[in-house]
């Protein structure tokens, strides 16, 4: 169900360095949790009401729109492992990559 | 060439003027120092909580009512994951499958005529941080800066069903949805600091055809003027490719708004594949009729009825109310000199008029000036009251409107008072007719317009300050008595 590529394309995705030896026991332990899943699929649960969030029970939950003190512009960089204040500062991206 | 019929979409993102964050307590103020506005949450370290501001879900719900949405009884959000540096957490806080608004739409007029463009779904998610990368020949060059600032400012989507169909109607939708946002006081939308920003998605398929062609997407899109020329330059670049038995392709491409063209951004293969789940560390959102009832009882007028008010109650055309109901700090001034006991009339032309061409000569809205409804209450009384003509009226207006001064004192100051004092205009007056013989003589001789040039005179050697309708009879006497 779940092929090699399938595996390397996840692992891609989630920027995760993935050796042979392990890409084929994913793709066997990926698979088997998909079966897994279709042999679930064979339960009635018509009169199961279906679970769209894991915390259904409590709903609503927010704050006022009031501030916080913000981190130091110091402690927030120093964090960083590679600061150049007042920038964090990271490999160079191309320009205009992403959906926002 | 063939004849094509453009499909056009608009995602809307406007940033939402609250004092916080979505998610934090963080200040959402712009143009501060780079990485001050960031704590924890936002800067997505491990073990923190985000909460969100409730201040952010009642104005999307504002917008999305305004949008004349349905609002679903139950939403959540949803994490969106990607790998970009402008994103600390590596996934972006969204809404996927159960957004909170669905199903609306906003009204637009094209040479008189209504259309209804689809709302398809407003969604709350979390604003991404900047990055930049300038070429300056040192580290930039190999690094690029990341300022996490923005980083969880409240952002609302407004996505639009592919219901425009040429660029003056992306125009016109994309005003009357900041107007409105203005107007429910939800956005600032300032497209040059990026509170609202636009994506276009374009197609082409031949005239009366029902299905749709491959569209490509259009980003970087930083005016409303961008928009427009944008989606004109992908209307004639698109003809040009099936006109010549090509395919279009589909991709994303970015506006080069100093070229004037589109250019290739990334191709489909590329595109994100962002694996949406449920957040779980948000509580799913139940909006009750309660909720509801209490956003729609704070809803202000919006434009559209705000421009009714204006026909029905103060007379106005409907290209007057169109043009003041535009901007709702113009129009809100109007109502407030009308509350002052301005006439509607004379205050809507002295805004549509003077007002309005030196604002727009500033690039400047009336919120940026020291000018006051009572400031222009006052000027109006004084045009009715014969101290000022309506001459020295524009003068002491652009005074008014660069120094706040009131219009009594910018009188004063300059002596800019009326001169309706009729021996002092004769005095004038015979001093004209001495000093230009031969004109009188023309009038004398029947040149009716020789009048014009003696009035022009007096009006020149009182600095404009005659009353012209005094000038006029006394001129009269001098020359026919």
């Amino acid at each position: 169900m779940i092929d090699r590529e399938t595996v390397e394309h996840v692992a891609h995705l989630a920027r995760l360095k993935v050796t042979d030896e392990e890409i084929s026991r994913f793709t066997g332990q990926l698979s088997q949790i998909l079966e897994h899943m279709e042999k679930m699929k064979a339960l009635d649960v018509n009169h199961v009401p279906p679970t769209f969030h894991v915390l259904e029970e409590m709903v609503n939950v927010m704050r006022g729109d009031t501030r916080r003190e913000p981190l130091s512009q110091e402690d927030a960089l120093n964090m960083a492992p590679d600061p150049a204040p007042p920038y964090f500062r990271v490999p160079k991206v191309i320009e205009l990559g992403v959906d926002q | 060439m063939g004849v094509y019929e453009a499909v056009i979409g608009l995602e809307v993102h406007a940033e939402l003027n609250t004092d916080t964050k979505i998610f934090c307590g963080c200040p959402t103020r712009f143009g501060q120092e780079p990485n001050t506005q960031v704590c924890p949450v936002c800067l997505g370290l491990p073990g923190v909580l985000p909460v969100l501001n409730q201040a952010a879900l009642h104005k999307a719900l504002k917008a999305a009512l305004a949008l004349n949405c349905h609002i679903n009884q139950w939403s959540r959000f949803d994490r969106k994951n990607y790998f970009y540096p402008d994103l600390p957490k590596n996934y972006q806080i969204s809404q996927y499958d159960l957004p909170l608004a669905e199903h609306g739409y906003l009204e637009i007029e094209i040479d008189g005529k209504k259309k209804r463009v689809g709302i398809k779904r407003v969604h709350l998610e979390e604003d991404a941080g900047k990055l930049l990368h300038e070429d300056t020949g040192g580290t930039r060059d190999r690094f690029s800066m990341v300022d996490y600032n923005r980083t969880g400012v409240p952002l609302i989507e407004i996505v639009s069903e592919p219901d425009i169909r040429s660029p003056e109607e992306a125009k016109e939708y994309l005003e009357n949805l900041k107007t409105i946002l203005q107007y429910i006081d939800v956005s600032d939308c300032k497209m040059e600091e990026g509170s609202l920003r636009c994506d276009a998605n374009i197609s082409l398929r031949p005239a009366g055809s029902k299905t749709y062609g491959t569209r490509t997407e259009l980003k970087n899109l930083n005016s409303f003027r961008a928009v427009y020329r944008a989606l004109a330059f992908e209307i004639k670049r698109q003809s040009e490719v099936l006109d010549s038995g090509g395919a279009v392709e589909q991709e994303t491409l970015a506006w080069d708004d100093a070229r004037g063209v589109t250019v290739k951004l990334r191709g489909k293969e590329e595109a994100h594949d962002y694996r949406y789940f449920p957040e779980p560390d948000l509580t799913p959102l139940q909006i009750t009729e309660e909720i509801l009832s209490g956003i729609k009882e704070g809803m202000p007028e919006l434009p559209q009825q705000r421009k009714d008010r204006y026909m029905r109650e103060l007379g106005l055309s409907a290209y007057d109310a169109t043009v003041l109901t535009r901007s709702k700090t113009l129009s809100d001034f109007l109502d407030d000199a009308c509350r002052l006991g301005a006439e509607p009339k004379a205050a809507a032309n002295w805004l549509m008029g003077d007002i309005m061409r030196i604002l727009n000569a500033e690039d400047k809205g009336i919120e940026d000036t020291p000018l006051s409804p009572g400031h222009l209450v006052e000027m109006l009384s004084l045009i009715d009251d014969g101290v000022i003509s309506g001459k020295i009226a524009k003068t002491v207006l652009e005074e008014m409107l660069f120094t706040g001064k009131t219009p009594n004192v910018i009188v004063r100051e300059k002596g800019l008072l009326q001169i309706s004092d009729a021996s002092a205009l004769r005095t004038v007056v015979e001093q004209v007719v001495k000093d230009n013989p031969k004109v009188v003589d023309d009038y004398r001789s029947g040149k009716e317009k020789a009048l014009g040039f003696l009035v022009g005179q007096v009006m020149k050697h009182t600095k404009g300050k005659a009353n012209p309708q005094m000038v006029n009879s006394i001129l009269k006497e001098v020359l026919d008595g």
